[in-house]
């Protein structure tokens, strides 16, 4: 087990180094971030300036091994745009995106589990069949779109719900959160659903084929024939072995939902790291950049570890640290 | 995306307008990046810097300089300027406003790290306080800008600024100056909150006085701002999408406000190489020699562009054909010039004159996520060429790729804007043979030289009297735009929306002031 672990951490080491020597190279390819951010009025002087005291003037991988230099030491550099620490300025973001991530994974799952299971077990119902025909919906639909559309249902028409923003944040275990709050809440239902709606749909499909596979097994039947009750037949037996892949998919969605919540996150106008990445981009901000993505290698590679973990949990037949 | 729009008219039919005392909330379009207000001359940071701090010199709505904590200034000789500060101005911290807060700003401006405001005071060479209340400038050489290039400097309190970083004024620390608002949270990419400074120097006839609290959102997306302020949780948004705009203007719950505003698109044309990338005959051979280096064939491409026609359809109304290569109140706008009129006849004519009876084809370069609509205008001034036999291929690239490449020279024909509050600071940068050490021409892709408009140039910024000054810049603008040294299109046109029974004082400068919403 620990060697495992030890094992991932070490890999993981190579695929940051590897992934901002490209981004880097990326960045720089596409052009000088003085050009954007200068004042209009400035001249070539300044320019040439600004570029030598942000270090932009130098050879590339000059400029890449300084980074390194200083990433070993923790510093990622300074935000060209915001002119604060990069790590801050992306930890700094992150409760927000977290929260929203973590909403909207717990409606895929709080809400996407029971119906696929109601929709696997009774697949001829109309209610299955409306689950199903909701779920190939959420697939389809484009999230910018659906985005617009409950904020034009929920907030302009109805007004229940505000359009866009963040609420009112409290601190817990000092990071500010906002669903304590009601306000907050009410915040954060319009964007966690639209990240939801992915996320729910194939929530649903896996657990519904899930379960009519299970249903057919041998150890089901077996159960029935035992006497068992439908509840501990269903809650237990079927559920746990649906659970597998669902926990997989969660794990790596979970991940891509707190990476590329970017769209959703301009829509609400959700103060969090997508929509930072999106500003970052714009500006050449290279330093935010890296620093974002290499903050989210290190979310990939925890969240795997986690459901590594969770596979011999769920399964005891998965032993860790075995595999070649 | 204008379904969804229609949609969001047709169904806005909760409306509440509910009394929220005196507060303001506000939708801006773009992100703030910080507080600091000597770091960044970005238009988002700088609206909300004027918001706390004032500088010596401010401009009035129609771009024009007026005294700011400055009552006077004049060249006392040709490298010296003195500026009178305003007595009894205070702080937000209730110290008084001397020539050393003065001194200590714009020695700031060159002391922040990676700080980008250093082109308005390095040509400061010495700093003299006479008593308080004045201050005497020095430049190495003669120069007319000091004035103007100290309206983007932001005055701050010594006291609060010494020794401190950009994160003090994130975190509302060094936030004291004497302008209209108090600093009160800074939420970084979500909001900014002022409340009133209740001492304002400027508050005579009640202009400061209309909110207690301001509260500006940051939300980037056009349909989700307007929703905010059709759901009535904002008061007033800024830049309105043209394609909303008839329908913003039906909705009788919704005044808007609009100005003409400093920023003009145009189109660069290559006018130095023999040959330019991107020109080619009509199957595809590079052409040999410029066509663009023709007066007749750049006469030819601005007569072919029906002006009139982008600005009231594509824009919806929100553009003015342009003559000049700044709007009409700014400085140096020379009012005799008159947008080219729309003559596909006489374009055809002028090309064959040239010797291009059949055309060519070029690339047309140009920004997707810049200007108002930029893309669009692209492909319709394509259109419009192919009309007279020059097919255009429309090259659209995001602004981070796209200037960049210009800076480079990739361009040959390339769409571009610029704000500028005088006709001469356009010129130098726009038209002026480039030359680094006197800071012409830094983006005069069109490599367009001119030692007539240059001289005029020089000397309307060593003349340190406004009407002369004036004039000259008024003659380079006529030679540069008699060459067709780049052609000019429109002049955007900024609208804001608000609640009922809300107004707005719109500015020239597109800035989105909270003081100048008032309640009619």
């Amino acid at each position: 087990m620990l060697s495992h672990i030890v094992r991932r951490v070490v890999q993981s080491f190579g695929v940051l180094a590897a992934m901002s020597l490209l981004v880097f190279a990326g960045v720089y390819a596409v052009g000088n971030p003085v050009d954007i951010l200068v004042n209009p009025q400035a001249d070539q002087n300044e320019i040439a300036r600004a570029t030598a005291a942000l270090g932009l003037d130098r050879p590339l991988l000059e400029q890449y091994f300084i980074f390194i230099k200083h990433a070993a030491s923790g510093d990622l550099g300074r935000s060209f745009a915001f002119n604060v620490p990069a790590i801050g300025l992306i930890l700094e973001r992150m409760p927000a995106t977290l929260e929203l991530a973590t909403a909207a994974m717990l409606i895929a799952v709080l809400l996407g589990i029971p119906l696929g299971l109601w929709a696997g077990l009774k697949p001829r119902s109309a209610a299955g069949r409306t689950i199903m025909a909701g779920s190939i919906l959420g697939f389809s639909l484009p999230t910018f779109w659906v985005g617009l559309m409950l904020i034009l249902v929920f907030s302009v028409w109805l007004g229940w719900l505000p359009t866009s923003g963040r609420g009112p944040t409290v601190n817990l275990l000092g990071i500010p959160v906002s669903f304590l709050t009601a306000e907050g809440l009410r915040h954060l239902v319009l964007p966690a659903a639209n990240l939801a709606l992915f996320n729910l749909s194939l929530v649903i499909r896996l657990t519904r084929s899930g379960t009519r596979e299970a249903i057919e097994q041998d150890y089901v039947r077996f159960a029935r024939a035992k006497g068992l009750t439908e509840t501990r037949i269903v809650g237990v037996h079927v559920l746990r072995n649906v659970l597998v892949p669902v926990v997989t998919v969660v794990g790596v969605e979970f991940g891509s939902v707190i990476a590329f919540a970017v769209v959703t996150e301009s829509i609400f106008a959700w103060p969090g790291m997508g929509k930072l990445l999106i500003d970052s981009i714009n500006v050449l901000d290279r330093p935010v950049i890296v620093g974002y993505l290499c903050i989210v290698v290190a979310l990939f590679v925890a969240i795997n570890l986690c459901v590594d973990l969770a596979y011999a949990w769920l399964d005891p037949r998965v032993r860790l640290g075995e595999a070649s | 995306m204008r379904r969804v729009l229609r949609l969001l008219f047709a169904g806005s039919i909760l409306w509440g307008l509910s009394a929220h005392g005196a507060e303001l909330r506000i939708g801006l379009a773009a992100d703030v990046t910080s507080m600091d207000p000597h770091f960044l001359s970005i238009a988002p940071n700088i609206n909300i810097a004027w918001h706390v701090f004032d500088a010596l010199t401010h401009v009035d709505e129609d771009a024009r300089l007026i005294p700011g904590l400055a009552v006077s200034w004049r060249a006392i000789d040709a490298t010296t300027w003195e500026f009178r500060l305003r007595r009894g101005v205070r702080f937000h911290d209730g110290a008084e406003l001397t020539a050393e807060d003065v001194v200590s700003s714009i020695e700031r401006t060159l002391k922040v790290p990676n700080g980008q405001l250093g082109t308005f005071t390095r040509r400061i060479i010495a700093k003299e306080i006479v008593d308080p209340y004045t201050l005497r400038l020095k430049t190495a050489t003669p120069y007319a800008m000091v004035p103007y290039d100290l309206n983007s400097v932001f005055i701050v309190s010594k006291k609060a600024a010494a020794r401190s970083g950009p994160e003090d004024f994130d975190s509302g620390r060094a936030m004291i100056g004497t302008g209209p608002f108090r600093f009160v949270r800074f939420a970084r990419g979500d909001r900014v909150e002022l409340a009133r400074n209740d001492d304002y120097w400027g508050a005579q006839g009640g202009k400061s006085a209309a909110w207690e609290k301001v509260v500006f959102r940051i939300v980037p997306t056009d349909p989700a701002r307007l929703a905010g302020l059709l759901s009535g949780e904002l008061d007033a948004i800024e830049q309105v999408p043209t394609a909303d705009l008839p329908r913003v203007r039906r909705d009788a719950r919704l005044n808007i406000a609009q100005k003409v505003s400093w920023r003009t698109i145009f189109f660069y044309l290559d006018q130095y190489r023999g040959r330019a990338p991107g020109l080619a005959d009509k199957s595809g051979r590079p052409l040999t020699r410029n066509p663009f280096r023709d007066l007749r064939v750049r006469r030819a491409i601005s007569k072919a562009i029906n002006r009139p026609a982008i600005a009231e359809r594509l824009m919806d109304g929100a553009a003015i054909p342009a003559s000049n290569l700044v709007s009409p109140p700014v400085f140096g706008y020379a009012p005799d010039l008159g947008p080219e009129p729309y003559d596909p006849e006489g374009a055809t004519r002028l090309l064959a004159e040239a010797g291009y009876p059949d055309g060519f084809a070029m690339t047309l370069s140009a920004t997707n996520n810049r200007y108002v609509n930029d893309e669009q205008i692209a492909q319709a001034v394509a259109q419009m060429l192919a009309r007279v036999g020059v097919l255009a291929r429309v090259e659209a690239l995001p602004l981070n790729a796209y200037l960049p490449k210009g800076r480079k020279g990739e361009f040959a024909f390339a769409m571009f804007g610029w704000g500028s509050f005088s006709g001469d600071l356009a010129l130098r940068a726009l038209v002026a043979t480039a030359d680094p050490d006197k800071g012409f021409g830094t983006f005069n892709w069109s490599g367009y030289s001119n030692p007539r408009v240059d001289k005029l140039l020089e000397r309307a910024f060593a003349s340190v009297d406004d009407k002369r000054r004036e004039a000259l810049a008024r003659d380079a603008m006529r030679l540069a735009m008699g060459d067709h040294a780049v052609i000019p299109l429109h002049h955007q046109v900024t609208t804001w929306a608000m609640r009922k029974p809300l107004s707005y004082a719109p500015r020239t400068d597109e800035f989105t002031f909270a003081h100048r919403f008032e309640i009619r």
